[in-house]
């Protein structure tokens, strides 16, 4: 079933432009639940009250405030707010073209596909020339009163662009002392690189299935048919031995299963 | 109908909530091989810089509560239960422990069981940031996974139950200390086919080339971080000064104690655990 498209908008770079249409990317699988009232199994519902009295305060009377210091709060008008949000658009800019490392996984926020609107061939050698020149563009736009920068990349023949998080939101390894505690031995790096050499392969996303989902799934049914499935108790960790020894004997285990294999 | 109000007073002296405020977000063992090494996980990202509170009309903050939609009052905590919905308004309970026991204990450790160049893995997984610090006197084994892992540039890859929800992860060392990337699932991205997006037609070779021209021309070296900058936060914050420094719209009100550990210096929690610190605090 095709997707529907949840924006639309024009790619620029200089006075050239792409028509576009943006869908999501992905598509969040965690077993979703209710909250159910106890007593009556049925749906809640939540509002907003004064801790105090616990009156209700209905969304048209509810003001937004800034906190400046515990207890003190400058209040924002809604029309204060709304003079804030950026101009809308439907452009996306694209004003530079870096190096796909150039940006750090941690950046990455949301994934969207592009799709043509109207001009295809377009789309199609805007992707094979990012694919050629190893680039991927630096986006500016607003979408639905939010400014939003973003990464626009060609993923095979497609183009997609990533919404990237503000500088201020992601923290940095390069702000923070590297670990304490003695530095490993030549012999334990050795072991080490050998073990990692063996568990060594490509990224290959089908080897990794989200098994906890189907676990809760497959119980849910079965209480669901009135089966009442035991379960068994979790146990507390085992204490960890020398590093050395662990790192050899990993490595015999290891040896054995690739051989076996 | 007047309803009290919750007295939440743990910790309220200076020093417990300080070694509460460095409590990480969750504690784990990170396994390759045979070796394990207890981590500490913390957030590597930070929410909303300036959160807006929402207030009363006269200024008091509110707070969201769970209300029984049949009798209209209030609900605490144990007066409501988590159900998963079989059809319209039926629903099977399942409760926390049921949850708990779902993982077994092989399934809360992030087993590293495959690495893979970390250059090669699309963004289109990348979901959120976390920096693992050693906990428990592992320092030296976290040390030689790191150490191991920065020469090799690889990325080490795992599933792991935490918080009832299973996580893939990508773990890789950045200046000595390990950063998890959760990831999400195969089957939670979509496909262009999927989405019905047309397929690759023949483009001519002039218009192929007409865009490497203007990729190339605005090629730069390294990615303008300032552009990240949050100018939406600044400038909200720019009009909070200029309104408080007219003294104009504000409310002072008296606030309740607050409930220990919400507010938490990140960075210095992070600082301590990574010099072995933590316990010390």
């Amino acid at each position: 079933m095709a997707a529907r498209a949840i924006w639309k908008g024009d790619l620029k770079l200089d006075s050239t432009r792409v028509p576009v249409k943006l869908y999501s990317a992905v598509q969040d699988r965690t077993v979703r639940f209710h909250i159910l009232e106890e007593k009556s199994k049925t749906r809640v519902k939540q509002h907003m009250i004064e801790p105090d009295s616990g009156k209700e305060i209905t969304s048209d009377e509810i003001q937004k405030g800034f906190e400046v210091e515990p207890g003190t709060f400058v209040i924002l008008k809604e029309e204060e707010l709304q003079k804030l949000e950026p101009e809308p658009s439907r452009e996306i800019e694209i004003a530079q073209f870096v190096s796909p490392t150039e940006i750090p996984p941690e950046y990455f926020d949301r994934p969207y596909y592009l799709g043509p609107d109207g001009n295809e061939s377009a789309y199609f050698a805007l992707a094979e020339a990012l694919q050629k020149k190893d680039r991927e563009g630096v986006a500016h736009w607003v979408m639905r009163k939010q400014p939003y920068v973003g990464a626009l990349r060609a993923e095979d023949d497609h183009l997609m662009l990533f919404t990237l998080r503000n500088a201020e939101e992601v923290l940095s390894a390069k702000d923070l002392p590297r670990p304490s505690g003695r530095a490993p031995d030549k012999k334990e790096l050795a072991m080490a690189t050998q073990l990692v050499e063996l568990l060594k392969g490509e990224f290959d996303p089908k080897e990794f299935k989200d098994e906890y989902r189907e676990r809760v799934m497959e119980f849910v049914e079965k209480k669901a048919k009135g089966h009442k499935p035991r379960l068994h108790l979790v146990k507390a960790k085992k204490k960890t031995t020398s590093l050395d020894k662990v790192l050899s004997k990993s490595l015999e285990a290891l040896k054995k299963q690739k051989k076996a294999a | 109908m007047a309803r009290k109000k919750a007295t939440r007073k743990k910790g309220s002296d200076k020093g417990e909530s300080a070694a509460r405020s460095a409590r990480p977000f969750w504690s784990g063992t990170l396994t390759f091989g045979l070796v394990s090494v207890p981590v500490d996980l913390y957030p590597g990202n930070r929410t909303n810089r300036a959160p807006l509170r929402m207030l009363s009309p006269e200024g008091e903050p509110l707070a969201r509560r769970y209300y029984s939609e049949k009798s209209g009052d209030d609900l605490k905590d144990d007066e409501m239960v988590r159900g998963f919905e079989l059809e319209k308004d039926r629903y099977v309970i399942v409760t926390d422990e049921e949850l708990e026991r779902l993982a077994p204990e092989q399934s809360r450790d992030i087993d590293l069981r495959r690495f893979a160049p970390l250059e090669d893995i699309s963004p289109l997984f990348f979901d959120r940031s976390y920096f693992l610090a050693p906990s428990e006197g592992s320092e030296k084994a976290y040390r030689l996974l790191a150490q191991t892992m920065e020469k090799q540039k690889l990325a080490g890859l795992a599933t792991f139950v935490m918080r009832g929800k299973e996580y893939l992860v990508a773990i890789f060392p950045e200046n000595g200390i390990l950063r998890a990337e959760t990831m999400r699932f195969v089957d939670e991205i979509r496909s262009p086919k999927e989405i019905g997006l047309p397929e690759k037609k023949k483009v001519s070779a002039a218009t192929v080339k007409k865009f490497e021209r203007l990729v190339a021309k605005h090629s730069v070296r390294h990615l303008p971080f300032k552009d990240l900058k949050d100018q939406q936060t600044e400038k909200l914050l720019k009009l909070v000064e200029k309104k408080r420094k007219q003294n104009k719209d504000i409310v002072e009100v008296e606030v309740p104690e607050r409930e220990e550990g919400k507010v938490v210096d990140l960075m210095a929690a992070l600082k301590k655990s990574l010099a072995g610190k933590r316990r010390a605090a």
